[in-house]
């Protein structure tokens, strides 16, 4: 797998991490209450067919955290941004 | 020169005389000639003996689907099991061993196997040695691995080197037969990189050894224009001996460069192989096709080939396969074998052709339609054919042609399924998209004319298709040919794995009727050849075993490799030394020195003791201990993971990373920290120090300095991103060191420049930079984990083997001593500091007795989960310590806490010992301990059981802290 790195370029798979889904949004609240919510993105993931945003750590590389949107059938890249960049996007979003 | 070397023809060169042994015996072949091309020409067909029945065989193909003629190739460390002969390329000096023959090849005892073969049917395996049970590891098992199995391994170490490399291309073209050439050359002619790969010694595919005509030339004369052409442009690589084995993700190919196979030792400056990986933007698949056999019976004995075969041998290395030869066919290709022989003068006794209606025919040779072999009549070698009408004919040698199946291998690799095509008997390629294409027969059309188009085609990456050179297409019209019945010698759909055509039914009849299943309770495709030939014939048995066309069977799973791949080769340069890099701590040189025998951490190198005559490593731990404790000692802790974090936000982050505050943290001042992973389970501790208002200095474990390092990283881009922090590992950037005991202050005053150094200059827990040995900046840390009143030192790097034989000059007087990590492990379970033995990512922060660091004021990763009930549990296991009853007991890591009156067993486990230490202070083996429940058992009596070495003792529950109680040294 090829994975166009916003700093590097497109780069071997072999320099990344994977981590796993990028949707769950970590809760910002403190209160017991919101326990069900704090289980939820500690271990709830789905496992989709198809198109699917997944945290990748360039490691091997400028060690940017990405989000890569990638086809978990065919392994097909459709492009990355930056987890910084990503979770601007994502602010305030619930998983 | 034999009978069985044509006098003329073929791309061999007879001028160049080539020695080589099998067995043992010394033979001649020439240079172009393969291993098995070589055998036949001397007159040797038998070359090998079978899996199960040990019969014996001979090559049946003249190429890489190669099931029978495998050998072990050359000697020594160089030994290479289950090579085919046929793909082996004859060298002077080759010295090859057939195999799975005891004791010599023509006489073998494990043919005893095949009297008995009505017992070896299919499954036999499974339903024999089932019972009794005990049986199977002692007995079955070792019995059928010394009969079974094929060539053995070496167990020397292998001379030759291995590379791997990339290579990138706007066009692979994997096969290099009139698809792939035309392909290649209409690339190569606009401008695109191709890379031209394929398989054999030399480029040219089929037309090597078919007689064809392309534009006004002779096939072999056209494909060595095209060759030539390519070699001569810039854009083209080519790259003959290079097996394409998978199809990756994002159009990657594997393949495997066989640099130096066909000589006898490759230079040292070569590697044997070379392993690709191409990312290509486009590829084509101009692998051609394979001839399939006819499941008749003896159909494996020497001399019975697949007629392609038969003629690649005549017409590419003058080889013949016999003097007098039966042509068995249920298609037109059949008959240029006939044909061609004929033209090289071998006698071609009669073509039987299955087919009634067929109208093929070659000048001079007689043919028998509408009639099939039923037998092949020989033992080692042909002796005749018995036709199912009873008709023997006599012959030594058998061309049989089954049809064509396309070699789809590769398109299949990525999950797509090969789809049956009616009108040539054979599954084609899915279409698997634009990136990857199949052409010519590999994709099904089987016209020279058709093939050279497909090429174009699909080498046009942009424009128009160029046409093509004119040429002669020989007829190809075929019936099916799978399995003729009523013979009496058994019929082979899988030579290898000897698995014969009525297995099939039989699989069907008990139930397994998947091919899936039917593959694996047969065998049938399982071995090195995967099944190229007859796996095609098996699915149409069990289509008509069970009713069923042959989509609906389908064929069984395509994966990578496509030929076997030698390890070597996937490991490349990747062995002993190279094997992982190592990493030498900045004061490497100083504990060389000194006689440190160092220890594997990770990728690091530790000195582990330092020890004097005589001393094993207990003792020279101890005494270590004894000197720090009793002097002043001094100890490596280079490898800590140190991360330099700065920013107005510094503070902040690293609240969010640990348990516990650090931006109430004093410049100054260093502060123990504990980090939490976000299900609340402890992670990783370490000191850290805070040099400046917007600067601190990290410490992490030895073990997950990399890990805590990708946690930040991620915890502040992705989690918070807005914080106004950078950081960035320094673990490399500096030595460090601790300088511990109570004579550690006196020997490190020393040292440094301008700081007396007093309980209230550098106060416990102090940070603070300065400079030592006249100007050489340097950190000091009053930080302690040996329990005694104690220093780190950090200096840059470069000079810390210079700063620790100063500190060795300086503590002189005091009798300093150098400590490694066995004294230090020592030291810390003596006063129970938790490390990697507890910290195990199972415990809590509570279970290590560290509750009261998780901080409520504010958020960070872990806190929330960390709540959940079975995490709060008082019944879970927390850290303590455990001391023998008798002082003079020995505990081991691992033992199992058991209450006194308990029997051992998982319901009555109470917990394990995590660090185990002989304390030279105490005199005594002590240790820490996982106790459930346990801070309220101290004083409990209990059972240390251990299981693995059959011991128990008494011991008892205490306070992890063995020694100094009351830390009345850290702070003397």
């Amino acid at each position: 797998m090829l994975i166009p790195c916003p700093h590097c370029g497109i780069r071997p798979v072999e320099e990344f991490t994977f981590l796993g889904d990028a949707r769950p949004v970590r809760p910002t609240s403190n209160d017991p209450a919101t326990m069900d919510q704090w289980f939820d993105y500690v271990y709830l993931r789905d496992n989709p067919r198809g198109r699917f945003d997944e945290y990748v750590h360039h490691s091997g590389g400028c060690r940017s955290w990405l989000v890569v949107t990638r086809d978990t059938e065919t392994h097909d890249v459709f492009g990355a941004v930056t987890a910084r960049d990503w979770a601007k996007q994502h602010k305030g979003r619930r998983a | 020169m034999t009978a069985f070397r044509l006098a003329k023809g073929g791309l061999i060169d007879r001028d160049t005389a080539l020695g080589f042994t099998f067995d043992g015996a010394a033979f001649t072949g020439h240079a172009g000639d393969t291993l098995a091309s070589a055998l036949i020409a001397n007159g040797v067909n038998l070359m090998g003996r079978s899996f199960k029945y040990h019969r014996p065989r001979g090559a049946v193909t003249a190429g890489a689907a190669e099931p029978n003629a495998l050998v072990e190739l050359r000697e020594g460390g160089r030994k290479e099991a289950n090579t085919r002969a046929t793909m082996i390329e004859l060298y002077d000096g080759l010295v090859a061993k057939s195999q799975n023959r005891w004791p010599s090849l023509s006489f073998d005892v494990g043919a005893v196997n095949s009297l008995a073969s009505s017992i070896f049917v299919a499954g036999f395996y499974y339903k024999t040695f089932m019972w009794p049970k005990s049986f199977w590891e002692k007995i079955y098992e070792p019995l059928i691995r010394k009969a079974a199995g094929l060539g053995t391994a070496s167990k020397d170490s292998d001379p030759d080197k291995y590379e791997k490399s990339y290579a990138h291309c706007d066009l692979l073209v994997i096969g290099s037969g009139p698809t792939g050439l035309m392909a290649a050359l209409t690339a190569a002619r606009s401008g695109a990189r191709v890379i031209l790969a394929d398989e054999g010694a030399a480029l040219g595919g089929s037309l090597l050894f078919e007689q064809e005509e392309i534009g006004g030339l002779s096939g072999f004369d056209w494909a060595r224009g095209a060759i030539a052409e390519l070699a001569s442009l810039p854009n083209v690589t080519l790259m003959p001996r290079t097996t394409v084995f998978g199809w990756y993700d994002d159009n990657i190919f594997g393949a495997v460069e066989r640099v130096n196979d066909h000589v006898l030792a490759p230079s040292p400056y070569e590697p044997r192989q070379r392993y690709w990986r191409i990312i290509a933007k486009k590829a084509v698949l101009a692998a051609g096709a394979e001839e399939r056999p006819v499941a008749m019976g003896g159909n494996d004995i020497p001399g019975v080939m697949l007629a392609s075969a038969m003629r690649h041998y005549a017409n590419r290395y003058a080889a013949a396969a016999g003097q007098s030869v039966v042509v068995f066919t249920g298609n037109d290709s059949g008959y240029r074998t006939a044909r061609d022989l004929k033209a090289h003068g071998v006698h071609v006794e009669v073509i039987v052709d299955s087919r009634a209606d067929s109208s093929a025919e070659v000048k001079g040779v007689p043919v028998l339609r509408g009639r099939l072999v039923a037998d092949v009549v020989g033992r080692k070698g042909v002796t005749g054919v018995e036709l199912t009408d009873h008709t023997r004919i006599s012959c030594d040698a058998v061309a049989m042609s089954g049809g064509w199946s396309p070699i789809v291998n590769l398109a299949c690799h990525r999950g797509g399924k090969p789809r049956w095509d009616e009108a040539i008997l054979g599954f084609v390629p899915p279409d698997v998209g634009p990136g990857f294409v199949a052409a010519g027969s590999a994709a099904g059309r089987m016209l020279l004319s058709q093939c050279l188009a497909d090429g174009a085609r699909a080498g046009t990456l942009k424009g128009k298709v160029p046409s093509v050179p004119k040429c002669r297409d020989e007829a190809y019209a075929a019936a099916p040919l799978w399995w003729v019945k009523g013979g009496h010698g058994k019929a082979f759909i899988d030579y290898q794995n000897d698995a014969t055509a009525k297995d099939l039914p039989l699989a069907a009849r008990e139930g397994y009727r998947d091919v899936e299943l039917a593959k694996r309770y047969t065998t049938t495709g399982m071995a090195t050849d995967q099944g190229k030939l007859g796996n095609i014939n098996a699915i149409a048995i069990l289509a008509e075993a069970t009713g069923r066309s042959m989509d609906a069977v389908g064929t069984t799973t395509f994966r990578p490799y496509y030929t076997p791949v030698a390890f070597g080769a996937l490991a490349g340069p990747f062995h002993g030394h190279h094997f992982q890099p190592v990493r030498k701590t900045p004061l490497h040189d100083w504990a060389h020195e000194l006689g440190a025998v160092f220890v594997e951490t990770g990728l690091w190198m530790r000195s582990s003791w330092f020890p004097r005559d005589g001393e094993d490593w207990l003792a020279a731990a101890s005494r270590e201990v004894l000197a720090t404790r009793g002097g002043v000692g001094l100890c490596d802790v280079s490898t800590l993971g140190k991360i330099d974090v700065q920013g107005s936000d510094a503070g902040a982050f690293l609240d969010k990373l640990y348990c516990n505050t650090f931006s109430t943290l004093a410049v100054g001042k260093a502060r123990y920290g504990l980090m939490l992973r976000e299900d609340g389970i402890v992670y990783d501790d370490g000191t850290t120090s805070r040099l400046a208002e917007d600067h601190f200095v990290m410490t992490t474990t030895t073990a997950n300095a990399a890990k805590v390092m990708a946690q930040m990283e991620f915890a502040h881009q992705a989690l918070w991103p807005d914080l106004d922090v950078t950081y960035v590992s320094v673990t490399e950037q500096w030595a460090q060191m601790a300088v511990a005991g109570p004579k550690s202050r006196a020997t490190l005053q020393k040292i440094v420049d301008d700081l007396d150094m007093t309980d209230e200059t550098v106060p416990y827990l102090a940070a603070k930079e300065i400079t030592v040995l006249g100007g050489l900046p340097a950190r000091l840390f009053r930080i302690s984990f040996s329990g005694e009143h104690a220093y780190e030192l950090a200096v840059p790097a470069d000079y810390g083997n210079m700063v620790a034989r100063a500190l060795m000059q300086a503590g002189e007087e005091f009798g300093i001593t150098p400590y490694g990590v066995e004294a230090l492990s020592i030291m810390r379970v003596e006063k129970g500091h938790v490390a990697g033995g507890e910290l195990n990512g199972t415990t809590t922060a509570a279970d290590l007795g560290l509750g009261k660091m998780m901080s409520t004021k504010k958020d960070y990763i872990g806190r929330m989960m960390a709540q959940r009930e079975g995490l709060l549990d008082p019944a879970r296991q927390c850290v303590v310590g455990i001391r023998p009853v008798d002082a003079a007991d020995r505990i081991r890591a691992g033992s199992h806490i058991l209450r006194r009156e308990d029997r051992p067993s998982m319901a009555n486990d109470q917990g394990y010992l995590t660090s185990v230490a002989w304390s030279p202070m105490l005199n005594m083996w002590i240790a820490l301990a996982l106790v459930s429940n346990g801070r309220a058992r101290h004083g409990e009596i209990v059972r240390v059981w251990d299981g693995l070495r059959g011991t128990e003792t008494l011991g008892e529950i205490c306070d992890p802290m063995h020694f100094d109680r009351e830390n009345k040294r850290l702070h003397a």
